[in-house]
């Protein structure tokens, strides 16, 4: 058997690697192997993937790398305050002396953590609401596809705002308060895949030999949608850093003890301009985590879903 | 073309509706006593009672709904708690410093993005085409608010250019309000040194709201210029030796443009909602700014409100894309 490498002509269209039915493991394995090929023959969705895979290292080796680790328990360092980056700071300490470097790596963990919670939930609360939407139709899709369009009617950084406001400030009710203004994307685009889908003949089959609709749409539907939901959920990732951040940044999301980039952006613009590097590690990091996101989302897209998006 | 209009317009109403009943039911999952609230806090316990009474908070939430929807006909969007004024005169004095923002910052979005997609769709993976990519995927990657701080750090206090924050001033007297903005205004009024000094303040903010726009009116337009540039009116159009120029600018803008203003139309809608970011970080005294003051007092009634307007924005411009392409696509009017 050729490798599926040569099998792929350099700039055509290549053969998508979704699942189709059960397949052997050797053809999935396969797949895998053309879709990785297929993502580093691009340097930017590389580059994307190095930094996702530093963030999500950083997140889970945090506390154990750190430089100065009992900063992380609240240690006051008054003596230290405001230094300016140096060998043993090299991002400077912030206003009681802890250091920065060491703040911004546990804050991987609480951003990234965030980050993912709003992302899969979102895609458990829309994705099947969409497919449902989509496949049944008539007043059910009516309902559903209404009560999304109510969602969608103003952006999601001013809904969260509002949202938030009402629970009350922290992380948690900003991750609460990002789920319910995230989900309504989810329910869109499943629903306008399915609609695809229902006329596929696959679909038709199944319900003539006499599938249930439950087993329809999860094992023939919602499969088949799965492509363009992991773009979208890498991208998203990226995207609710963001908002979570400025959330942070705005007072209404983590509160400032705690590790969290935004939060600490909002502490050091208070410190601007002479303390200035206070504020360029945690900025540099949330940038690079949502730009690792997006860059690796951007080459899924290409891999997964060639003709949504060319050139 | 009636039907698609009357189409349009229906859902716009729904989704009217459905922002009223949003704004309604968060009120109301708030953990705090508005009563309270409103009260003050070293009310007496019969003192929010009568307050609860006065406001119609202990009448059930139906008609609590109506009397609210009712009001928001009338245009009374309720009292601030902190400041004890009016929210729509709040809105309707903050709202023109917002819309200046938003207005020149999509000004600079459509005025670089556009060349820029074009020039990248021309010279597609050249170096030209790599630079404007990583510049767009940056533009929607960047923390505003950082972004903003790192502008201010730059240009206001190293360089010393530009102002690092608000909309003028101490010294300068804003010109006679006409629209409310201060650019237009000091136009209006011939005052060539207050738009001067305007425009220096309008810099930086309205740079950082626009980088986001910017990007994504580049991907867009680029995309749509490759795909324009590949068809075969293009084809044809050189084959009858129309000058190169004009099938860029003409034959394959035109159709280009079409995705490109969508995406200018929603993103109006999104660049709304950045003020919160934008005018946080350069104290522009706009709804962004009002919004975050008094979310962190908790006072929600102007919350809701600014929720309310940044929402209106976003759907009539919606409203105004889709019936543009209707006008503009005569394909669409079927659907």
């Amino acid at each position: 058997m050729a490798p599926p490498a040569t099998a792929v002509p350099a700039d055509g269209l290549p053969a998508q690697p979704a699942p189709r039915a059960p397949q052997p493991a050797t053809g999935s394995a396969r797949a895998w192997r053309l879709a990785l090929w297929l993502l580093s023959r691009s340097f930017s969705s590389m580059l994307g993937l190095a930094l996702v895979l530093f963030i999500v290292t950083l997140a889970l080796l945090g506390p154990w790398i750190v430089p100065y680790p009992a900063d992380a328990e609240g240690a006051i360092n008054l003596l230290n305050k405001l230094e300016p980056p140096s060998a043993a700071h090299w991002f400077g300490t912030d206003e009681v002396g802890r250091d920065i470097l060491t703040r911004v790596i546990l804050g991987t963990r609480v951003s990234l953590l965030a980050g993912l919670a709003i992302t899969l939930a979102a895609t458990a609360i829309g994705a099947p609401l969409g497919v449902l939407a989509g496949y049944s139709g008539g007043r059910l899709r009516e309902t559903i596809m209404r009560i999304t369009d109510m969602f969608l009617s103003v952006p999601g950084l001013v809904l969260s705002l509002a949202i938030v406001a009402a629970l009350g400030p922290g992380i948690g009710n900003a991750v609460i308060a990002l789920i319910i203004v995230w989900w309504p994307g989810y329910v869109r685009l499943a629903e306008s895949k399915t609609l695809a889908i229902k006329e596929e003949p696959y679909v038709e089959a199944a319900r003539v030999v006499g599938a249930s609709r439950a087993r329809i749409l999860f094992r023939h539907v919602l499969p088949n949608c799965l492509s363009p939901l992991i773009v979208k959920m890498s991208m998203d990732v990226g995207q609710a850093i963001l908002a979570v951040a400025s959330l942070g940044f705005i007072g209404l999301g983590a509160r400032p003890p705690e590790p969290e980039w935004g939060a600490m952006i909002s502490v050091a613009r208070t410190y601007m301009p002479d303390w200035w590097w206070y504020a360029v590690a945690p900025g540099a990091f949330i940038y690079v985590s949502v730009l690792g996101f997006n860059l690796l989302g951007d080459g899924l897209r290409d891999i997964l879903d060639p003709r949504s998006h060319r050139g | 073309m009636l039907v698609y209009i009357a189409k349009r317009v229906a859902l716009f109403g729904l989704m009217l509706f459905g922002l009223v009943c949003i704004t309604f039911i968060i009120s109301n999952i708030a953990p705090a006593d508005p009563a309270a609230l409103a009260a003050g806090p070293d009310a007496s316990r019969s003192q929010i009672e009568q307050v609860r009474r006065e406001y119609g908070l202990d009448r059930p939430l139906p008609e609590q709904f109506a009397r609210y929807v009712a009001g928001l006909a009338r245009g009374d969007l309720g009292r601030s708690v902190s400041t004890s004024r009016d929210v729509t005169s709040e809105l309707l004095r903050y709202f023109p410093a917002s819309l200046e923002l938003v207005l020149v910052a999509m000004l600079l979005g459509i005025a670089i993005g556009v060349p820029l997609g074009m020039i990248s769709a021309l010279h597609k993976d050249g170096w030209i085409d790599h630079a404007t990519r990583i510049f767009a995927v940056s533009g929607i990657a960047l923390p505003p608010f950082w972004f903003g701080l790192l502008l201010q750090l730059v240009f206001a206090v190293q360089m010393g250019w530009l102002p690092t924050s608000g909309r003028l001033s101490l010294m300068t007297i804003p010109p006679e309000p006409i629209t409310g903005m201060l650019l237009a205004d000091s136009l209006l009024r011939g005052q060539w040194s207050t738009f001067a000094e305007a425009a220096s303040f309008t810099v930086l903010p309205a740079v950082v709201l626009s980088l986001p726009c910017l990007a994504s009116i580049l991907r867009v337009n680029r995309a749509e210029m490759v795909e324009a540039l590949r068809a075969d009116y293009v084809m044809c159009a050189r084959a009858h030796g129309v000058a190169p120029w004009r099938i860029v600018a003409v034959h394959a803008l035109r159709n280009a443009m079409l995705p490109t203003l969508a995406i200018i139309g929603l993103r109006y809608g999104w660049m709304m909602s950045g003020t919160v970011l934008v005018e946080t970080v350069f104290d522009w005294p706009g709804i962004g700014l009002y919004a975050v003051n008094s979310a962190i007092a908790s006072d929600f009634k102007p919350v809701m409100g600014v929720t309310l307007l940044i929402g209106l924005n976003f759907m009539i411009a919606n409203l105004v894309v889709d019936l543009l392409y209707g006008v503009l696509d005569p394909r669409l009017r079927e659907a």
